[in-house]
């Protein structure tokens, strides 16, 4: 019979393994297993390191024979494949990088490796993490886990459903306008989106610099601590990144949310919500309340705004980030006869639709004659959505939102037009703008069994809060997952 | 802010457009991106939806409004001007397209 250590938790994974009880090289070989299985009907990588993984859990095991090793030593993870791993081809889902090896480690992907993690393989993607579904991605889409007719959300589409799937313990995504959150929404797993400057970007493939960060995918919210643990703190090679000690989040996990003053947000509750997301964030809210919680209705009233600003703030930094694929150092190049040519054909090649719409409005917003109109204005919204959230969080210290309008939409169905996909957003992209910490946690499922995620959001620096409200709802067990469908 | 207007058949003016064909192309020019001419009209429409969209940040009044050009804390790190990182031009050349005697080669650019 199957041993199927792929469905622990890092938590149980991570006590057996310090007790001996089971072994790297087995729980690596369990999660191989099921990705062999489950790939071809869910897609949720684009490059399986099985050899590298097998050799990393050999190593792990013999620190865990040694004793005193890390909790996440010989702990099967994915990795979106927007982190450059040494030696490991790492493409963002481009045919631009469709054989780029990274001759260096992304710093997260060093500190995992210190903590002698294991890769068992690089996770699909939207395009240069530019999408809501993973559609965007070079390579074909990641199927939902729980219905493959359905999308896995986006852009970290693979490593939500590669954990949902149990194809590995836990993953990393990045966020830059939601692209933790919601693929955790529609995949049923926790995602957190640090504090923006919390976590290094250094070796993270950049897509708007303001508003990127480094974020985990997990099973339990205890799980997605664990992680977060490792990949906080300071990095020099990352001028953006916060010097702020890291606390051990594991600790916040007290299960005690007595005090907690809860913000809803009025503008968050809107026509055209899935009538079934609403009634199961209501109902989580009730969940809290029984806590000891109490909630507060308060308003982020440039909500509205949101999307516009993102729209034009984001386009504009990945203009200039995607500036570099230019056929000339790395990467794919089409021959011409001059530069210009060059760079015009292999970028109008090597880019995805999707990636070069965004560029091309993102150099427009940039252009002279129509840099204040359009950056400079959106910038100034920017500062109006940063200080709604301030003055909301005089009133309360986390709010609950829904993470998405919908649950998992069909493959194909937002493909027609941009617009329509980008505002599946509007629940997730204030965050990133006011650079502050969010979670999405699953907390109920709609008539069709797709899981409904509810996001958590606290003022800068306070995962603490996040992590111990997330984890306080976990334990009430009102959200059951369910078996996936593949 | 520039508006070309368009009108259809029978002479009736349609909603603004936000941006031309012309401003297309030289966005694309600055981008460094290729078009064909099937591509350009559909680029040019998409555009356009785009920025009719988020042109309702207009009904906001930012006129005393510092923009966010950084949401971390503030600050410019500094370091010593030192090199820390070990030269390894095989490591650099790697994923070359083209390279010749530790050299990129690209397409002749001065003539």
């Amino acid at each position: 019979m199957a041993s199927e250590l792929n469905k622990l938790t890092i938590a149980d994974a991570s006590s057996k393994l310090c007790a001996r009880e089971i072994t790297a090289t087995q729980l690596t070989r369990d999660c191989l297993d099921r990705i062999a299985a489950a790939e071809p009907r869910l897609h949720a990588f684009i490059t399986v390191c099985e050899k590298e993984a097998l050799k990393q859990a050999r190593a792990a095991d013999a620190r865990l024979g040694a004793g005193n090793a890390p909790a996440l030593c010989g702990i099967p993870l994915g990795i979106k494949d927007i982190y450059a791993t040494k030696g490991i081809r790492t493409t963002c889902a481009s045919r631009i990088l469709e054989t780029f090896v990274p001759p260096f480690d992304a710093t997260v992907i060093e500190r995992l490796r210190a903590d002698g993690a294991v890769f068992v393989g690089k996770t699909n993607m939207d395009e240069f993490a530019m999408g809501s579904s993973t559609e965007n991605s070079a390579f074909g889409p990641t199927m939902n886990p729980h219905d493959t007719a359905r999308v896995a959300g986006g852009s970290s589409g693979g490593s939500a459903a590669a954990v949902a799937a149990h194809e590995c313990l836990g993953s990393l995504g990045t966020d830059t306008g939601g692209s933790i959150r919601e693929p955790a929404s529609f995949c049923g797993v926790v995602g957190i989106k640090p504090t923006y400057s919390r976590v290094s970007r250094y070796g993270v493939v950049a897509y708007a610099s303001s508003l990127d960060q480094v974020g985990p995918f997990a099973r339990s919210v205890r799980d997605a601590a664990i992680i977060l643990r490792t990949l906080a703190g300071k990095d020099i090679r990352d001028s953006t990144c916060s010097a702020r000690p890291v606390p051990d989040y594991e600790r916040a996990l007290t299960g005690d949310v007595s005090r907690l003053r809860i913000g809803v947000p009025r503008e968050y509750f809107v026509e055209g919500m899935q009538p079934e997301v609403e009634k199961s964030i209501r109902s989580a809210l009730k969940n809290y309340e029984s806590l000891g919680a109490s909630t507060v209705e308060i308003s982020l009233p440039h909500t509205g705004y949101a999307i516009a600003a993102y729209y034009l703030v984001a386009t504009a930094e990945a203009s200039a980030n995607l500036a570099r694929y230019d056929g000339i150092r790395f990467g794919l190049r089409v021959n011409a006869e001059d530069n210009i040519a060059l760079y015009e054909t292999t970028r109008a090649k090597g880019f995805g639709a999707e990636v070069k719409r965004r560029i091309m409005l993102g150099t427009f917003a940039l252009s002279a004659g129509y840099y204040d109109a359009y950056y400079l204005k959106a910038q100034k919204v920017r500062t109006l959505i940063r200080n709604d959230f301030e003055r909301a969080f005089e009133k309360c210290d986390l709010i609950v939102t829904p993470v998405a309008p919908t649950t998992a939409f069909k493959i194909g169905e937002k493909m027609n037009d941009p617009l329509t996909m980008y505002l599946s957003d509007i629940f997730t992209i204030s965050v990133n703008l006011a650079g502050l910490p969010g979670m999405s946690i699953p907390c109920g499922h709609d008539s069709n069994n797709l899981p409904i995620g509810m996001q958590l959001i606290a003022p800068p620096f306070a995962e603490e809060t996040i992590l111990r409200a997330g984890d306080a709802f976990e334990r009430t067990g009102t959200f059951k997952p369910r078996t996936p469908a593949v | 802010m520039e508006r070309a207007e368009c009108y259809d058949s029978q002479g009736i003016a349609m909603a603004e457009t936000k941006i031309t064909l012309e401003q297309v192309r030289h966005v694309a020019r600055l981008a460094r991106l290729e078009w064909s001419p099937e591509e350009e009209e559909r680029l040019r429409a998409d555009m356009d939806e785009m920025l009719a969209y988020v042109d309702k940040l207009n009904e906001l009044d930012t006129k005393d409004v510092a923009p966010t050009t950084q949401v971390g804390e503030a600050g410019m790190p500094m370091r010593d001007d030192e090199v820390t990182n070990r030269p390894d031009a095989d490591a650099m050349l790697a994923n070359a397209p083209s390279s010749e005697h530790g050299y990129f080669k690209v397409p002749k650019i001065i003539e």
